[in-house]
């Protein structure tokens, strides 16, 4: 077999010739042994290559995370230039100051923030990076955020209220460290990320990322973001217990 | 940050490259062999062709963007020949392999090819030295024609065709010894 034959035996079976020359390649396989049995082989190989099961689907977490980056931001953008009187308006204003003090408030698209969070929570339900610190008791998951945090974010008990504590982490978003409290409903994990309020953080929002629902609300200077896959009344009902318990126990 | 104009920007990318995440992944994974670099890698890839969307002139956005992964793996390569000692991807294939054209004699005539598990067949590919590799996956996996392929890796259709022979018949070959013994 010469390399010619042998290039224009690939092209016929990727179906890369014209007429004319597919019909010569399939003459000279017909009368040559060697290239039949190798044109043979070579559909057995395609077979088995061109299966689904030998493409990689790209990881839940990886397409989070280059979605968000474009599809959530600007789908909630059209979104809400719809909700009047929105504090945050249309337009983006605010780079991400240097300042870290104010977590949340400098970015200037709450959307981005939303994503991020969306995905800081996805990549919490994947191996061992829910908890760093594994308690359903407040008063030890409190003192744990001190000294690695400059806020002591608020850790109550809903057990009682169908929220078990599960610990809490600390985790990073818009490339800063953020606290977060881990509950769970039944089997559904709620991420509760805690940081501190600025003077222009929205007050109350309600919506939906990737599928999972999000509740912000602010709570004395904090400025608090819950995500789960829970419905969203059930996560606003977490929102209320939250507040009503920490108001109750100070 | 983006305005009403950056935000159609963004959908226009979205609609044009996130259906191609998978194909840019499988040939991340490919290349460089693992998930958290190949997760790393099609990252870099969706970030570097939205900031290039512009220079984006239509035609097929997947080579488009297999072109760019490729550049970024490029560069892990390098990155990984310097903490390794020479990684001179052409040394792989330099002496034990049988010339190309005599690879194919004394082939077995009667005895066809069997289907192997999809592990196997992974690990056939994985083991294909660096430039047939790539071809193969790009041409069975990716499922691209060979001018794509020549887009992808900025090689002429020329070079692309003598590639994909040479890669098949290393994969014939290998693929017959992972097959143990016929009957």
């Amino acid at each position: 077999m010469t390399c010619e034959e042998e290039v224009m035996l690939n092209a016929l079976l990727d179906c890369e010739l014209d007429a004319v020359h597919a019909r010569q390649v399939e003459e000279h396989v017909a009368s040559c042994p060697t290239c039949a049995a190798q044109l043979r082989d070579y559909r057995v190989m395609r077979g088995g290559l061109a299966g689904a099961q030998m493409r990689y689907a790209a990881p839940r977490s990886l397409r989070t995370r280059v979605d968000a980056r474009w599809t959530r931001r600007t789908r909630e953008m059209s979104r809400r230039s719809l909700l009047q009187g929105f504090a945050a308006g249309t337009a983006a204003t605010t780079a991400v100051a240097a300042a870290g003090v104010f977590l949340f408030v400098r970015i200037s698209d709450e959307t981005r923030l939303f994503g991020e969070v969306v995905s800081a929570h996805l990549r919490s339900l994947q191996g061992n990076h829910l908890t760093d610190v594994v308690s359903s008791d407040q008063h030890t998951v409190k003192p744990w955020f001190a000294g690695r945090l400059d806020l002591a974010p608020p850790v109550v008990d809903l057990t009682a209220q169908g929220f078990t504590l599960l610990g809490g982490r600390l985790d990073y978003v818009d490339a800063r460290p953020v606290a977060v409290i881990v509950y769970r409903r039944r089997t559904h994990v709620i991420n509760l990320f805690v940081a501190q309020a600025g003077g222009d953080s929205p007050a109350n929002r309600r919506t939906m990322q990737q599928g999972y629902n999000i509740r912000r609300w602010r709570e004395r200077d904090l400025d608090l973001i819950a995500v789960s896959d829970i419905t969203a009344d059930e996560l606003q009902e977490f929102a209320d217990k939250f507040s009503a318990s920490l108001n109750s126990s100070s | 940050m983006m305005g009403a104009e950056g935000d159609d920007r963004a959908e226009r990318f979205r609609a044009a490259a996130l259906g191609h995440l998978d194909d840019v992944y499988t040939l991340a994974r490919y290349l460089l062999g693992n998930a958290a670099d190949a997760e790393d890698a099609a990252q870099e890839c969706f970030l570097r062709a939205f900031r290039h969307f512009d220079s984006f002139r239509g035609g097929s956005a997947k080579s488009w963007l297999l072109a760019i992964l490729r550049n970024v793996c490029r560069a892990e390569y390098a990155r990984r020949a310097e903490t390794a000692t020479t990684a001179d991807c052409n040394s792989a294939h330099g002496g034990q392999l049988t010339p190309l054209w005599e690879s194919e004699s004394g082939a077995p005539e009667a005895a066809m090819l069997r289907r192997l598990d999809d592990a196997a067949m992974r690990a056939l590919i994985a083991a294909l030295p660096e430039p047939f590799r790539e071809v193969i996956v790009l041409r069975e996996i990716n499922d691209l024609s060979y001018r794509e392929i020549a887009d992808v890796t900025g090689t002429p259709v020329g070079t692309v065709m003598s590639r994909l022979a040479r890669g098949r018949a290393l994969l014939r070959t290998a693929w017959i010894a992972a097959e143990g013994p016929q009957k």
